[in-house]
């Protein structure tokens, strides 16, 4: 986060010929930089010390350990309440849907930059952005009323014939409101995301590194595979993590769709699941105030899910950062 | 530049995490227009006789519970239309905020599921002036029905134990004996049942596990609370959907509020028995069960203990009543105590009480009514 504020330090220093004095239009516009970037931390930091602040006298009164136990009744006495649930189920909504997203955002990307013929690219990659338009209400109610009845074919289909795979085992015999439909929709909905940043990626892939690929004779694929991957790695680990971004904080499509019920439940055919974010869009209003308490403490451990998971992009981006061919 | 581009992953991020926020509150508003967008029969309410209608000017803000909300919608209809200087706004934000937010000195009343205890009225009671302390107004009844979606099966007949049974996922299957021995000569499947809860925080979940919990001796184990505990089953947020996924779902059972329940195509209410014979789930019957209900608020603080066991004949048992939540006395001078008064006596007038019925919602009679007439008419007019 405080590679913004570095930022004008790397650039090139203006013209030392002009001598002591630096031009106005120079000063002011650093001065806005700077100050962009700062307030970017002061809003992060200042999200934080809310959160902490306003979760803290839940934490202290929860009869049970926060972390693991799995129920919610914050407003009983004693309090007793846990998010071991919803994080276990952010996390593997979350999961699913990259599974699904990232190899589909990829190769549509792929295909607007490489294969598809220019004038199909651009409707094709204004298509995909428009995907990213649609708000999440709607994808909330898509996927409750129109995506749902179809997919439960799916999910028989699964748990009968690939059953003995643990996740997909079904004993409930009920295939509605699944992690699985969860994870699929938003899948759908981090694909705009993964895809429109992958494609702009691949096609800052210098002209060279491909005539060159080609020029030695490889096929499409390997010209991918030796002049577009390595260059683009860190932009598509980015693409990835901002499309997981998306999915751990989505609200109100997953709270419309999952069950929402406080159990940790690995089968994602079966009816079950639930999430940080959705659970505070469902139990903010009637909330009394140790419920509300609980329920920001809860976003405060998404708040540190996200800072880790972008930590770890970051990480990652840095350690391919000599492999990628770029700079 | 790939420092730049994480700068901008950054920057982005921080966004996102803002329309995010700004995304969930949207939605909670959205919700609320939701509930309240029903009141297209409130024509029919304004055309009650306006001599019921005590005109006062100004406007007063209110909120609290999303259960009564159309209730209210209606009655501010016929009042507004009555008394064009006068402005009611009614925000269903939930109970706990709108209790929050009368104590905050925003509104001038607050209308809740659950009575303001006892205990908590002082605290709750801060914006009221010179002593004055907050009273519990029951205001609107309600009934919950349990409805469920078997073809070809009617009338169904549950009692309290079954029930609990079916909610706790300890019957699974329709056709289970337990099921069966209640329904004789009916054919039940051979089907597992598809059971919906709220997943939502909800006056209906209380007042249901409420029942449960009073009526089944000792079979429901989870206790009562807004927040649905019980293992298994379905969550579906808000009446809307729970109705729409019992519709949409063959073998299921949930429940959900009498009006839903009567405005569906492809669920139908069961029948409950208390012990005292089967009952149906109908406006008049829920009327019967609120207007026994016991007071066990003290002077006009008219806080009820209704009788979820009752086994007289005729009374349905699983009903609600909400509140409205105000100062009995020290209203402060901007919260408009005149045209609150007067609103709130429409609502308890034999008009504003008789438009409840066609929203769906059970009216309180007998007693209780004299009760909650005196309880507002005492309230302060300046």
């Amino acid at each position: 986060m405080s590679a913004p504020v570095r930022e004008p330090s790397r650039a090139d220093s203006p013209p030392a010929i002009t001598g002591a004095s630096v031009r106005p239009g120079d000063r002011n516009f650093r001065f806005l930089t700077t100050w962009s970037g700062i307030l970017v931390l002061v809003i992060l930091a200042t999200i934080a010390a809310f959160l902490v602040w306003k979760s803290i006298p839940s934490l202290t009164t929860d009869s049970v350990n926060p972390l693991t136990y799995q129920a919610w009744a914050p407003d009983a006495d004693p309090p007793a309440w846990g998010m071991s649930v919803l994080i276990f189920g952010t996390l593997w909504t979350s999961v699913i849907a990259m599974v699904i997203a990232v190899p589909i955002g990829i190769g549509a990307a792929l295909f607007i930059a490489f294969y598809a013929p220019p004038r199909l690219a651009t409707g094709l990659g204004f298509f995909v952005d428009l995907l990213a338009a649609v708000p999440s209400i709607i994808f909330g109610l898509w996927g409750l009323y129109n995506f749902m009845p179809q997919v439960v074919p799916f999910s028989e289909w699964l748990a009968t014939y690939l059953g003995w795979i643990p996740i997909f085992s079904n004993e409930k015999e009920l295939y509605t409101k699944s992690i699985m439909i969860a994870g699929m929709v938003l899948a759908i909905m981090i694909l705009p995301t993964v895809s429109a940043i992958s494609r702009e990626v691949f096609l800052q892939v210098p002209k060279g590194h491909i005539e060159a690929a080609l020029a030695l004779g490889a096929t499409r694929w390997e010209m991918v595979r030796m002049a577009v991957f390595p260059f683009s790695r860190p932009g598509m680990i980015s693409a990835a993590m901002l499309g997981l971004g998306r999915a751990l904080g989505e609200t109100i499509a997953v709270a419309l769709i999952l069950s929402a019920v406080f159990e940790i439940n690995w089968q994602i055919t079966e009816p079950g699941g639930n999430s940080v974010a959705p659970n505070i869009a469902l139990k903010w209003g009637e909330a009394g105030a140790n419920g509300r308490s609980a329920l920001i403490a809860t976003g405060l451990i998404l708040f540190f899910i996200t800072l880790i998971v972008n930590m770890t992009a970051r990480w990652m981006v840095n350690r391919r950062k000599d492999f990628s061919g770029a700079n | 530049m790939k420092k730049s581009k994480v700068a901008v992953a950054a920057a982005a991020l921080a966004t996102g995490t803002l329309v995010l926020t700004a995304c969930s509150s949207s939605s909670s508003s959205e919700s609320t227009a939701g509930n309240a967008s029903a009141p297209a029969a409130a024509s029919s309410a304004a055309a009650a006789p306006a001599g019921d209608i005590n005109c006062q000017s100004g406007s007063i803000s209110a909120s609290g519970s999303s259960a009564q909300a159309n209730a209210v919608t209606e009655w501010v209809n016929a009042y507004q239309t009555a008394c064009p200087d006068a402005t009611i706004d009614y925000q269903a934000v939930g109970s706990g905020a709108g209790v929050e937010a009368f104590t905050s000195g925003q509104t001038s009343f607050a209308g809740t599921d659950a009575a303001v205890g006892a205990a908590d009225i002082a605290a709750a009671s801060a914006q009221c002036e010179n002593g004055g302390q907050g009273i519990n107004i029951p205001m609107v009844g309600g009934a919950i029905a349990v409805a469920y979606n078997l073809d070809g099966v009617d009338g169904l007949v549950l009692t309290p134990d079954v029930l609990a049974g079916i909610f706790d996922s300890t019957i699974t299957k329709w056709n289970d004996a337990k099921i069966a021995d209640l329904n004789p000569g009916v054919t039940l499947p051979d089907a597992t049942i598809a059971q919906f809860h709220r997943s939502d925080s909800s006056g209906t979940t209380a007042n249901f596990t409420g029942y449960l919990d009073a009526a089944s001796n000792g079979a429901w184990t989870y206790g009562v609370g807004k927040d649905w505990t019980a293992p298994g089953g379905q969550g579906a947020k808000g009446s809307d959907q729970v109705i729409a996924s019992i519709e949409s779902t063959p073998n299921s059972i949930g429940y959900d509020e009498l009006s839903y329940v009567q405005n569906a195509t492809n669920a139908k209410a069961a029948q409950i028995d208390n012990g005292g014979g089967p009952v149906e789930a109908t406006s008049d019957n829920a009327a019967n069960t609120i207007a026994g209900a016991q007071i066990v608020g003290s002077g006009n603080n008219l806080e009820l203990s209704l009788d979820y066991a009752t086994k007289t004949p005729g009374d349905y048992p699983i009903v609600l009543v909400t509140y409205e939540f105000t100062c009995e006395a020290g209203l402060p001078a901007d919260k408009n105590p005149a045209l609150t008064q007067a609103f709130l006596s429409y609502a308890a007038s034999d008009a504003g009480q008789s438009s409840l019925t066609g929203a769906g919602y059970v009216p309180i009679t007998g007693d209780l009514l004299t009760k909650v007439r005196a309880a507002v008419d005492a309230l302060p007019t300046s």
